[in-house]
């Protein structure tokens, strides 16, 4: 196993890029980026980051050679792999897989049509040496290093990751997948992912995330930059279940032109702390957008979660929609914030947080944002807070349910208007771990 | 001895002693009526009877076919073929009646496909079939709530019924259904438990005992013909 030193200096981001063999572009954007890290301060809001120790993580390294066939992976990643249930979704036709273990993609396979289709669907680091221009346009350009101190993190070390790239005119019928996983203690993943959408395309990528547990504090702090060029359609799926002792810092961004949608859905499970605030730039008139996150926060959990839209041309429109359950001594928190530009004459908006708490010691906290700078506009904002009642239980149970039955049936009600905007494979894996995760609560 | 027998039953809610010493039994396949005036304690037994965590048996015990069951969480008393038909059956957003009771029929050991063919047959039985896909109780009226409870009873076919006010806010075609499914329970063997205060059902249904509960303690207990001497005199005349 290569691992690099541990610590972060200009040394280690030579050495990652040499390793990669990038060009000089590259290098010099990850080194502005650490300079950039290095003056950024950390979060002046949010979850508690000060037992996050930079000096203490690995940020690149490479277990397994890449493979280009599912029989070649090493057995103990594909029998991880195989308890996700990879092998039928992949069955089941999924337009392909990159499997990322560790800092490298070690497993793909893309399906014919796709590739016949023109479009790119590739590692992040073979993208960057069969389309050079094509990513140096975008790369960190939605959310460039200058934005946030885990943004510029991102810009430094990032390794491993996705490129999508769809041709004008091209629906890709099947979604586009891809697993992350961490392998080793104390190692950090700064995948990138960027898809680009060129006008009237439409995709849909899915990125699911669900890591063993570990003994010691792990930093993850991925990034994903969508562009949807003009009626473009871009869907982004994420579901993050990592171990208990993992920071989850992530960077997600759109860009949507004339005419486009970008619809984010997100459900977030694991995790010791995150911060994730997928956010869609509406940039031309009538772009769309859609936000759904879901997420389920227990014992020891801060889920720091949120989402943006920005509105800058006329008659956009965006929907925020979250559904946040907290059980035991856990907190929920999430930021809904809508900013409408003088210019956005006509924009429609709407924010909508409804929280289930399912303990006494649950905390919740909403913090809506709507920043309108026009008054032709329709925004509009609604927070609800509810527990489940002993009447709900004592009504459930009296038919025959157990009570981690009952309340599983209780919360996939609740978070039901998200769970159906996920493919059916997840869905049936989300419920199955809620019903593991009251079983166990309850005892 | 009866499919339920009930014996001395104490229960003490919010320190307030509700039910003091309530013995009765019920017979398989018969209808029998639970009357007393409001506060006599009606509700209690029945959440009592049925698990309800917030009513603890203090003395007494439950038989559920000659199982002691007074100590079972309220799931397991289900599962041995106890049913309660709530008077106020809560409302659970974003679960779907068809998606609770086939959960609930699943733990019953109902196979599928006999589960889809009652339940479907039920929603037409009730005349509800356009409550099926809609969300557990969420903006049921007060007739729809009951038929909605007499289904779920259809459908999990329990040994022991406990009904409790089946029809209260119930207008008068409904309240002939719910009098058939009652009926129609008792006759595939159901001992039914139909609890109110109110006689108007008793007369579209073949009642075999009355209880009278006041003030905790069954006083009266007889025939058909008690419910209709409550209904000419009142509760204070047979109070005794």
């Amino acid at each position: 196993m290569k691992r690099t030193s541990v610590g972060l200096t200009a040394e280690l981001i030579e050495e990652i890029s040499r390793e990669k063999g990038e060009p000089r572009w590259m290098l010099e954007h990850r080194l502005r980026a650490l300079e950039i890290f290095r003056k950024l301060p950390m979060p002046r809001f949010g979850p508690d980051l000060s037992e996050l120790d930079f000096s203490d993580i690995s940020y690149y390294l490479r277990t397994v050679e890449p493979v280009g066939s599912w029989e070649e992976l090493p057995e103990e990643i594909r029998r991880t792999l195989e308890e996700l249930g990879l092998p039928e979704a992949e069955r089941k036709a999924l337009a392909g897989l990159g499997a990322q273990v560790d800092s490298e993609v070690v497993y793909r396979s893309i399906l014919a049509e796709v590739r016949a289709q023109g479009v790119i669907f590739e590692p992040m680091e073979e993208a960057l040496k069969n389309h050079p221009e094509l990513v140096r346009e975008h790369f960190m350009k939605v959310i460039p290093p200058e934005d946030n101190k885990f943004a510029a993190l991102h810009g430094a070390v990032w390794s491993g990751g996705t490129f999508v790239w769809v041709p004008e005119g091209v629906e890709v019928a099947i979604p586009l997948q891809a697993y992350f996983r961490m392998q080793t203690q104390g190692v950090g993943q700064f995948e990138h992912t960027l898809i680009v959408a060129e006008a009237g395309s439409s995709v849909h990528y899915i990125e699911g995330c669900s890591a063993p547990r570990y003994t010691k504090a792990a930093l993850h702090s991925g990034m994903v930059e969508i562009v949807a060029k003009e009626g473009a359609h871009v869907r982004f799926t994420t579901i993050q279940n990592w171990s208990r002792n993992v920071y989850n810092l992530n960077n997600k961004r759109a860009v949507a032109y004339a005419g486009a949608t970008v619809d984010w859905v997100s459900g977030s499970l694991g995790s010791k702390v995150t911060m994730l605030y997928p956010s869609t730039i509406l940039a031309g008139r009538g772009a769309k957008t859609e936000n759904l996150s879901f997420s389920f926060a227990r014992n020891g959990q801060r889920l720091d979660l949120g989402a943006k839209a920005i509105h800058l041309a006329p008659d956009t429109s965006s929907r925020l929609v979250s559904r946040s359950v907290v059980q035991g001594k856990a907190k929920n928190v999430f930021r809904g914030k809508l900013y409408v530009a003088p210019e956005a004459k006509g924009a429609k908006g709407h924010v909508e947080c409804s929280t289930l708490l399912l303990s006494p010691e649950a905390e919740t906290e909403t913090i809506p944002t709507l920043d309108v700078r026009n008054h032709e506009v329709e925004v509009g904002h609604e927070a609800t807070v509810g527990r489940v009642s002993r009447d709900q239980l004592f009504y459930l149970t009296s038919r025959g349910l157990d009570e981690a039955e009952a309340l599983s049936l209780i919360v996939n009600g609740f978070v039901s208007p998200i769970l159906k905007e996920i493919p059916f494979e997840y869905a049936v894996e989300l419920k199955r771990l809620l019903e593991m995760s009251f079983a166990e609560a309850i005892g | 001895m009866g499919i339920l027998e009930v014996r001395d039953l104490v229960v003490t809610v919010e320190g307030k002693k509700i039910l003091k010493g309530v013995s009765f039994s019920l017979e398989k396949g018969k209808i029998h009526a639970l009357m007393g005036p409001n506060g006599s304690g009606k509700s209690t037994l029945a959440f009592a009877l049925a698990g309800h965590p917030d009513y603890p048996v203090e003395e007494g015990r439950i038989f559920l076919n000659s199982e002691d069951i007074t100590e079972l969480p309220p799931n397991e008393r289900a599962r041995r073929g106890l049913f309660l038909g709530f008077q106020y059956p809560p409302e659970v957003e974003g679960v779907r009646l068809r998606e609770f009771l086939r959960l609930a029929a699943a733990n019953r050991h109902e196979h599928f496909c006999e589960f889809q063919k009652l339940y479907l047959e039920s929603l037409a039985y009730f005349r509800m079939d356009e409550l099926g896909d809609r969300e557990l109780n969420v903006g049921f009226s007060g007739g729809e709530k009951k038929r909605s409870e007499l289904l779920q009873m259809r459908v999990l076919r329990p040994k022991v019924a406990l009904l409790d006010e089946p029809d209260s806010g119930v207008d008068v075609d409904g309240l002939r259904l719910i009098a058939a499914g009652i009926e129609e329970a008792a006759r595939l063997g159901t001992a039914v438990l139909l609890i109110t205060h109110y006689p108007r059902i008793l007369e579209y249904l073949p009642i075999s005992r009355v209880f009278v509960l006041d003030d905790g303690r069954i006083v009266r207990e007889g025939g058909p013909e008690l419910a209709w001497e409550i209904e000419r005199s009142g509760y204070e005349a047979v109070r005794g």
